[in-house]
C-alpha cells in the first residue's frame, strides 16, 4: 500500500522533474555563454582591428615622430612590465598583509573593521583620483614624474581586492586545520604563514591576479605619475611609457596609422594580461597534488 | 616513554559558562584513560586543558594545576612546548589538505625548524608503522595527498602526524567516532599497541570502547568527575548511583 502510493507520487513528478533539470541547465548555459560572450566578442574586434598592425617593428622599436610611419610600443611594453612589477612589489605584500591581520589576528576587533573599512572605501576611490594623490605626495616633492610614482599608484590600486580576498580566503580554512598545526606545538604565526595561508592559497593567488589584472589595464592613474615616455627608459626615476597610456593618445590622435598602432597595442595589452595570469596559475599549481581539495 | 598526569582543582570557563568545576584526578602512566559522559559535560574541555588548546579560544579561562610527569604545565613552560610533548588526535580526521602524506607525519618536525632528510625520512617511516599505516600508503608517500585517504585512513595518518613530533601523551577526543567499524576496529588496536610507551587519554561516548581498550575509566557529567575508578569496577560495580544510571543507559 505504501510503496504503492509512493511510486504513483514518483511517477507523476517524473516530467515535473525531467522539465525543471533540462530548464536548470539551459539557464546554466545560457548564463555561461552571456558572460564569455562580450570577452570573445572583445577579443575578436581587436585582433580584427589590431592584427595587422603588428609586426616585429611593433615589438622592438619606440614611437616615431608625427609624420614618420612605423615605429613601435616596445618601450610602452617594457615600461608596463616595470610599473606593474613595482606595483606588485608594494601591493601584494601588503594586501596579503593585511589580509592575514584581518582574518587571524584581528577578526572582530575594532582596528579590523576600521581596515576592512578602509579597504572598502580605497577599493571604491576613482582611479584618476589615486593619480592625482600620488601626484600630491610623491611627483609635487620630487618636482619630477617618475615610474616609481605610476608603481606605487598601482599598487596601492591592488591593495584592497588583495587584501578582501585574502581574509575571505583565510576565513574559509576549517579552523580543524588551525587547531591540527597548534595541537602540534607550532607556534601561531608559523601556523598562518606555512599552514593556513598556505592551504588558502589559490584563493589567494586568484585575488593577486584579479587586482593585477585590474590595474594592468588602468591609465587614469599614470597620467600624473608615469606621465609616459616616448622614449626607452626602465629608471624608476624617470617618466616611463605604459601601454594603456600609448594606447590614450594614439586613440585620440588625429592620424590613421596612430589609430591602427593604438588597436595593435590594446590587442597586446590584453594578450600579454591573459599570458602573464595563464603563467602564473601555471608555476603556482604545478606541485598541487592529486586529491588535495 | 609515556609520563603520568596529576591534576589539582582544575577549574574552567568559556566565558561565565563554568564547564569544569573541581577537578581531581591522577593518570598512570603507560596505560590509556577513558573519559565518559553525556554530550556537553565536559570531556573535550577537560583534554583540551591538558595540553593548554583550551587557552586558544579567546573567550576561555582556566585555573588550578597540572602536572605532566614533574612539569608544571600552566607554569613551567610555554602552551607550544607543552602541545609538543602532549599530542592530540581531534573528532575530525583533520590532515592538512595541501600535504602529501609525508609531508603531513613530517610537518610537526618541519613546522619547528627540523630539516635533516634523512631523519625525517626514518621518523616518517616509523610513525606511519606506529600508526598501522605503512603498509597502505608506502608506494606513494609524497605522491598523494593526506585528504586523498579515506577516513578511517586520515585518521590514523593524524595519529601518525601526532607521533612524529615524539610526545609523551597522548589525547584522544573521540577518535573514532566519525569512523566505519572497521576502522574503529583498527584504531582500538593501535591505542593497544601504543600504550606501551604513550600514556593515553581518549574520549568517548562509546561505552563498550572504553571497556575495551582503557585500564581507568573517569565518568564526567555537568562539568563535574563524578567517578574516576578503574575500568573493571566502573562497569561492573559503580561507587556512584549516577555513574550506574548512565553506564545501564538509563539517562543521557
Ligand atoms: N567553543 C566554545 N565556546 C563556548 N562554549 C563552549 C565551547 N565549546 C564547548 N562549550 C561548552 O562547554 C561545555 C562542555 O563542552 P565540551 O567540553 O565540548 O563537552 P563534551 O566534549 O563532553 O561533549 C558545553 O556546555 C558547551 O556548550
Ligand atoms: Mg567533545
Amino acid at each position: 500500500m505504501m510503496a504503492n502510493t509512493q511510486y504513483k507520487a514518483g511517477k507523476a513528478n517524473h516530467w515535473r522533474r525531467f522539465l525543471a533539470n533540462h530548464l536548470a541547465s539551459g539557464l546554466a548555459v545560457a548564463s555561461t555563454i552571456i558572460v564569455v560572450a562580450p570577452l570573445v566578442a572583445i577579443l575578436l574586434y581587436l585582433i580584427y582591428k589590431g592584427a595587422s598592425s603588428l609586426n616585429l617593428n611593433f615589438f622592438t622599436q619606440i614611437p616615431r615622430p608625427v609624420g614618420e610611419s612605423g615605429g613601435g610600443m616596445a618601450n610602452a611594453i617594457v615600461g608596463s612590465a616595470v610599473l606593474l612589477g613595482l606595483g606588485s612589489l608594494l601591493g601584494v605584500p601588503l594586501g596579503i598583509a593585511a589580509g592575514i591581520y584581518l582574518a587571524e589576528f584581528g577578526r572582530g576587533g575594532r582596528l579590523a573593521n576600521f581596515v576592512r573599512f578602509t579597504a572598502d572605501v580605497l577599493n571604491g576611490v576613482p582611479s584618476i583620483v589615486m593619480g592625482i594623490s600620488v601626484y600630491a605626495l610623491i611627483v609635487l616633492p620630487q618636482k619630477h614624474f617618475s615610474a616609481l610614482s605610476g608603481g606605487v599608484a598601482l599598487g596601492i590600486m591592488m591593495i584592497p581586492t588583495i587584501t578582501r580576498t585574502t581574509e575571505e580566503m583565510l576565513l574559509m580554512v576549517p579552523n580543524s586545520i588551525r587547531e591540527a598545526a597548534l595541537g602540534l606545538g607550532v607556534p601561531n604565526w608559523r601556523s598562518v604563514l606555512s599552514i593556513t595561508l598556505k592551504t588558502a592559497s589559490p584563493g589567494v593567488i586568484t585575488g593577486c591576479m584579479l587586482a593585477f589584472a585590474r590595474v594592468a589595464g588602468e591609465t587614469a592613474p599614470l597620467l600624473f605619475t608615469a606621465f609616459g615616455n616616448n622614449f626607452w627608459s626602465t629608471s624608476v626615476n624617470e617618466p616611463i611609457a605604459a601601454l594603456p597610456l600609448q594606447i590614450y593618445v594614439y586613440a585620440i590622435s588625429p592620424y590613421d596609422e596612430w589609430h591602427r598602432l593604438a588597436w595593435a597595442g590594446a590587442l597586446v595589452l590584453i594578450v600579454l594580461i591573459v599570458v602573464s595570469v595563464a603563467l602564473v596559475r601555471y608555476v603556482t599549481t604545478r606541485g598541487v597534488l592529486k586529491g588535495a581539495s | 616513554m609515556g609520563v603520568g598526569i596529576e591534576v589539582k582543582n582544575l577549574n574552567a570557563w568559556y566565558g561565565n559558562n563554568h564547564t569544569l568545576q573541581d577537578i581531581n584526578l591522577h593518570i598512570p602512566a603507560n596505560q590509556a584513560t577513558a573519559l565518559i559522559g553525556p554530550s556537553g559535560c565536559g570531556k573535550s574541555t577537560f583534554v583540551r586543558c591538558l595540553n593548554r588548546m583550551h587557552e586558544t579560544n579567546p573567550i576561555a579561562k582556566v585555573e588550578g594545576s597540572v602536572h605532566i610527569g614533574d612539569l608544571d604545565v600552566y607554569n613551567d613552560a610555554s602552551p607550544v612546548e607543552i602541545r609538543r610533548r602532549v599530542g592530540m588526535v581531534f573528532q575530525r580526521p583533520n590532515p592538512f589538505p595541501t600535504m602529501s602524506i609525508y609531508d603531513n607525519v613530517a610537518s610537526g618536525l618541519r613546522l619547528n625548524g627540523f630539516r635533516n632528510r634523512r631523519v625525517l625520512d626514518e621518523v616518517v617511516e616509523r610513525s606511519l608503522k606506529h600508526a598501522a599505516l605503512w603498509d597502505e600508503v608506502k608506494d606513494d608517500l609524497k605522491k598523494k595527498s593526506g585528504a586523498s585517504l579515506s577516513g578511517g585512513q586520515q585518521q590514523r595518518l593524524c595519529i601518525a602526524r601526532a607521533l612524529a613530533v615524539d610526545p609523551e601523551v597522548l589525547l584522544m577526543d573521540e577518535p573514532a567516532s566519525a569512523l566505519d567499524p572497521v576502522s574503529t576496529a583498527k584504531i582500538e588496536d593501535l591505542i593497544f599497541q601504543l600504550k606501551s610507551q604513550y600514556t593515553i587519554v581518549i574520549v568517548t561516548h562509546n561505552m563498550q570502547q572504553a571497556a575495551r581498550v582503557a585500564e581507568r575509566t573517569g565518568f564526567f557529567l555537568s562539568g563535574k568527575l563524578v567517578e574516576f575508578d578503574t575500568t573493571h569496577k566502573i562497569f561492573t560495580n559503580p561507587g556512584d548511583k549516577r555513574t550506574e544510571d548512565y553506564i545501564t543507559g538509563r539517562f543521557g
